[in-house]
């Protein structure tokens, strides 16, 4: 028999720590709906995310009501549309975006990612004209989140793209400026993305992945703080990163446990588990609040990034040996509006894009939902991609971008999202021009860590 | 499939024979009950089979969280696997 405390443990991290699995991923190759026809291949692929995910949703629910643990999401990911609608040679590529809208709102998932470009040495056939379509089809949808990877370790930084995204970006929040700009917070600009992420707006699913694949991301910061607020106390800091540790070892387990019950019921592959630390903006869930509760006073003082460093690590050791295959992004996120320590860290002026990048260096995505004046230049929001790129090739691991330019708004305003996407204050960025550096065009080569043959 | 109930909250008169009552009505075979009351808070977990139970899962958390809200306690079912995954290597 199980032991009554671990038993009302489980049951406090689920009632009182925001424990949950933040969601099913069902990640769906559309290779075999490509047709030079873009409204029959649009067909086909409104039509094989339909069939290929019919239970998703109820499989999930299923599962949330017998094994008693909450799935906050059901979503899906599906192959990168820039290369499904390669031969299509139309500039109406649009379509795509509205064809995915119409299958996620059919299935009831709440995100469907893939509208996606992987650029990160040229633009092949239907590239270009996927990333020009980008605000149009995040403005015009409601589901539909978009990604696009510029750069990685191997292939170097493809700064013709850098220096569109800054565009693409400033566009999107534009044209959706009369809904807080949440056109740029389905947007996501990369360096090594990975193909089997879960988590979104980042999501797609990789050419090198199975036909349909069942990828989950675990949760829960709120579980890990209050691990250390409840044993932490006058520990050294090898005892704490054994805490969490612990804690994230006990997560993932739970994680693997309903990604493998999901993929029997669905007759569909277990991909991976990613044992990531994402936070809402509920009081409690929060990342910021692990680092204060570590002995920091506030998130984004000094010693931040250590401790983020520290955090990282050992939820990745906890949680590797609870899962048969980890993957995705796998690490603590940092989305500032979506976190309600660092919504505060950044409202009273500790916490600051600066010290975020260094952050990103060490933690598993990058500048996330960050909130910038809304008169930021496109130049400038390139050169901002072009330094986390930078950060995740040299380092050999994913960064990402996603800042929302709060139109007709400056630092010191506040863009409220809502739900799960919170709200940020407008941070304030660096002074100086990049433009004539952006504006060269071409390709940083790729570092010599590349060269591990 | 074997299920765990655990029931929280404050210690009154009739809880355990309240649950029982509920588990016997729907065919949920009791296999082991630990229960223990600290302070005034009482705590128990019972390890359930409920394969041959009459009624279905949903049913048998409603009617199982109608008796928490009688006796003023909070009264969880899991899949007994949750525990197992988590807590045992």
């Amino acid at each position: 028999m199980l032991e009554t405390k671990d038993i009302l443990e489980t049951i406090n991290m689920i009632d009182n720590e925001h424990l949950d699995v933040r969601t099913i991923t069902m990640g769906i190759s559309l290779l075999d709906c490509i047709d030079d026809d873009i409204d029959k291949a649009c067909t086909k692929v409104y039509d094989k995310i339909c069939r290929s995910a019919k239970d998703l949703v109820k499989t999930g629910e299923d599962i949330q009501k017998e094994y008693g643990i909450p799935i906050i999401h059901k979503r899906i990911s599906v192959t990168p549309i820039g290369m499904v609608a390669a031969p299509c040679q139309s500039k109406n590529v649009v379509k795509f975006a509205y064809a995915l809208d119409k299958a996620a709102k059919q299935l009831g998932v709440n995100f469907i990612g893939g509208y996606s470009a992987l650029v990160q040495k040229g633009f092949a056939s239907g590239d270009y004209a996927l990333i020009e379509s980008i605000p149009q089809a995040l403005s015009e949808t409601e589901f539909v989140c978009s990604s696009v990877n510029i750069g990685s370790t191997k292939a170097g930084i493809n700064m013709d793209a850098v220096k569109m995204m800054g565009k693409i970006v400033k566009q999107t929040a534009e044209i959706t400026a009369d809904r807080d700009c949440i056109g740029a917070a389905k947007l996501v600009v990369f360096c090594n993305a990975p193909e089997d992420n879960p988590f979104m707006a980042g999501a797609f699913h990789g050419v090198g992945e199975a036909d349909t694949v069942i990828n989950v991301g675990v949760s829960g910061p709120g579980v890990v703080r209050a691990a250390l607020a409840k044993g932490g106390a006058g520990k050294d800091i090898t005892e704490i990163a054994d805490m969490v540790k612990k804690t994230a070892f006990k997560i993932t387990r739970m994680g693997q446990l309903v990604a493998k019950e999901a993929s029997k019921r669905l007759c569909v592959p277990f991909g991976i588990v990613d044992l990531s630390l994402a936070p809402t903006p509920a009081v409690g869930d929060s990342v910021a609040y692990i680092l204060e509760e570590m002995g920091l006073e506030v998130c984004g003082c000094h010693g931040t990034t250590a401790a983020l460093a520290l955090l990282n690590d050992a939820v990745k050791k906890g949680g590797v040996m609870a899962s048969s295959h980890v993957g995705g992004l796998s690490g603590a996120f940092i989305p500032v509006s979506e976190d309600a320590g660092m919504i505060h860290a950044a409202e009273n002026g500790y916490l600051d894009i600066t010290k975020l990048e260094s952050m990103t260096a060490v933690c598993s995505v990058g500048l996330d939902m960050i909130v910038v004046p809304g008169d930021i230049t496109p130049e400038v929001i390139s050169a901002i991609i072009a330094d986390e790129a930078a950060i995740g090739m040299v380092n050999t691991k994913t960064t990402a971008v996603r800042l929302i330019p709060a139109i007709g708004k400056m630092s010191g305003e506040v863009l409220n999202f809502g739900g799960l996407l919170g709200k940020g204050p407008v941070m304030p960025i660096r002074k100086g021009s990049p433009e004539v550096f952006i504006n060269r065009g071409g390709r940083i080569p790729a570092p010599l860590q590349a060269l591990k043959n | 499939m074997k299920a765990i109930i655990t029931v929280i909250g404050k210690d009154s008169i009739g809880i355990l024979a309240k649950v029982s009552d509920a588990c016997a009505s729907a065919d949920v075979n009791i296999v082991e009950v630990t229960q223990s009351v600290l302070q005034d808070m009482f705590a128990m977990v019972m390890l359930v089979e409920i394969d041959k139970s009459n009624i279905g899962f949903d049913q048998l958390r409603e009617s199982l969280n109608a008796v928490g809200e009688s006796t003023n306690t909070k009264i969880h079912i899991m899949h007994e696997d949750i525990f197992n995954s988590m807590h045992k290597i």
